[in-house]
């Protein structure tokens, strides 16, 4: 699949964003005033960022309001209507603890929880995606979700349970790229039962359709940077988990004075955010979409 | 509204023959015109006279070769369009409900005016049968001709699409397969008409034909037409004859 910048860079951000409005809306921390303010400035600028970046790959994003009407069907609707309705229920809860001082606990949940499940549903809507074995299947879910969840905490400077969290993460990303790598071959999707010639013989693609390119063949059968597929994902790790946990344990070394803890904080967080970018884009660089049996591509 | 009809009165669809398409593409070049004219966004050329020339087409003929475990391999031309599935992946995700499946006839549609372009439903389509346009960033794709079929100011045997009304070889065919007495219902069942990737559960209404297998090896055959093709007049004669040696005796006429 073709890796547009501006969905990766949307699920990184989105999901640092909501991984940190989930944990300030449980409370942790509960910020008031004008650290408050600091927290949740930070916590929308990703969630929003991330989400605006997204609409930059809409052929019409002037009709992007329309989107929100399928929610019985379509996981895309409903990650708009999920998105939408956590900033506004964290943004009711961020006004109290900003204005009023007075942390409302319950919209708290209810914006933490809805912050979840907006990632959730943005993982859905590439799980449900049966043309792409790769991504059809529970990691997918499990590791959008954990790498979230860790990137909050992270983020919300909660090192013990970060460092959980990450090893968590490392794992669900593990488990995505082993179940993935063999995923094609165990959907029983060949060019056989492409084309529905298979047992008559070996099928070969003689001739393709067109001399040119055409959109299936961007999009769909998109080959960039597959020899470095290994190298990338060692490096993904290194940057998403080992990095931040080896930089929050510096932190917890008494020799190291207060300021330096924020220097290496942010650091943790700048490694984890590349590392998330890096695993991202392999998400879809290595994704192989079934079309490209028709073209004799996989 | 992008939730599936549980059934639909009509499953209007198309059978392609694969014995029969000879892989001319007429039905490409016909669909292009017809659907580039008529209903919806044209579909759009980009570079289309420079060095990399790319365009939107809802039909295209593959080719493949068949290389049996004994025997001489066989060269399959496979037309692909939408095959109007009744479980359409491609619907469903759709987030705006600008693509749809008829009640009526079982038609998948995209109401273009409601299409935001993000592309979702050509990912969940296994069969590649639909393309965003590069120019007018809307989701096209087959229609079945849609302007055509129920269209009174056509001629009545010009009320099929235009993939079919096209075909000289007669590899298209367009019906009703809810009905089991159509056209296409029948030649469907007598001849094993398929699924392609059955194992996506999309249930397509278009149906493929299998080649027939080869009756016996064509190999060692002399071209029964080839003595008609010799030269009609070996030795020239009458007027003809006469300009041959008036024409040899210029000069530097025999050489």
């Amino acid at each position: 699949m073709h890796p547009a910048p501006s969905v990766i860079l949307f699920s990184t951000l989105s999901g640092l964003g909501f991984g940190l409005l989930a944990f300030l809306g449980f409370g942790i921390p509960q910020p008031t005033g004008f650290s408050a303010f600091i927290w949740f400035f930070i916590a929308y600028a990703l969630a929003v960022g991330g989400l605006i970046s997204s609409t930059f790959h809409l052929g019409h994003p002037e009709r992007a309001l329309k989107a929100f009407k399928q929610w019985r069907s379509s996981w895309l609707s409903r990650e708009g209507i999920c998105a939408v309705a956590a900033l506004l229920v964290m943004g009711l809860y961020a006004s109290a603890a900003i204005f009023f001082a007075t942390p409302l606990p319950v919209i708290g949940w209810i914006g933490a929880a809805l912050s979840l499940l907006t990632v959730f549903t943005t993982a859905m809507i590439y799980t449900q995606i049966k043309t792409v074995p790769r991504w059809h299947n529970i990691t997918t879910p499990a590791m959008f979700l954990s790498i979230c969840i860790a990137g909050g905490a992270l983020l919300a400077g909660q090192v013990g349970i970060a460092i959980v969290l990450l090893i968590i993460a490392a794992l669900a990303q593990l488990a995505h790229w082993i179940i993935g790598d063999k995923a094609l071959a165990q959907s029983g999707t060949t060019m056989a039962t492409a084309t529905g010639l298979g047992d008559r013989g070996a099928v070969r693609a003689f001739e393709p359709p067109h001399t040119g390119t055409n959109y299936l063949l961007k999009e769909f059968v998109y080959v960039i940077g597959r020899k470095h597929a290994a190298k990338l994902r060692i490096l993904a790790m290194a940057l998403m988990v080992i990095a931040p946990i080896v930089l929050l344990a510096l932190t917890q070394l008494d020799s190291v004075s207060g300021s330096t803890d924020h220097i290496l904080a942010a650091l943790a967080v700048l490694s984890h955010l590349v590392g998330v970018f890096t695993a991202r884009w392999l998400f879809f660089a290595q994704a192989e979409h079934v079309v490209g049996l028709y073209y004799g591509k996989r | 509204m992008t939730t599936l009809p549980t059934s639909t009165d009509k499953k209007l669809g198309l059978v392609i023959d694969l014995d029969t398409c000879v892989g001319c593409h007429a039905c490409v070049i016909s669909c292009k015109g017809w659907n580039t004219e008529n209903y919806g966004a044209p579909l759009a050329d980009t570079d289309a006279y420079g060095a990399n020339p790319s365009g939107t087409f809802l039909n295209r003929v593959h080719s493949y070769e068949v290389q049996p475990s004994e025997g001489a391999a066989q060269l399959i031309h496979f037309p692909k369009s939408c095959l109007h599935c009744e479980d359409a992946p491609c619907v469903t995700v759709c987030p705006t409900g600008a693509s749809y499946k008829r009640v009526e006839d079982g038609i998948v549609l995209v109401n273009e005016q409601d299409c935001i372009g993000c592309g979702l439903c050509a990912w969940a389509c296994p069969y590649g049968a639909r393309e965003m346009d590069a120019v007018e960033k809307v989701m096209k794709k087959c229609t079945l001709c849609v302007d055509r079929i129920y269209n009174e100011n056509l001629p009545e045997e010009d009320r099929e699409p235009a993939c079919v009304r096209t075909c000289p070889a007669g590899a298209r065919h367009f019906g009703d397969f809810a009905d089991p007495t159509s056209n296409v219902s029948i030649l469907s069942a007598e001849r094993g008409g398929m699924d392609l990737m059955p194992e996506m559960g999309t249930k397509p209404v278009n149906k493929y034909l299998p080649p027939r297998p080869k009756d016996r090896d064509r190999s060692e055959d002399v071209d029964i037409l080839a003595p008609f093709l010799e030269p009609v007049a070996a030795e020239a004669t009458g007027f003809l004859g006469w300009l041959d040696k008036a024409l040899d005796a210029m000069p530097g006429g025999k050489t």
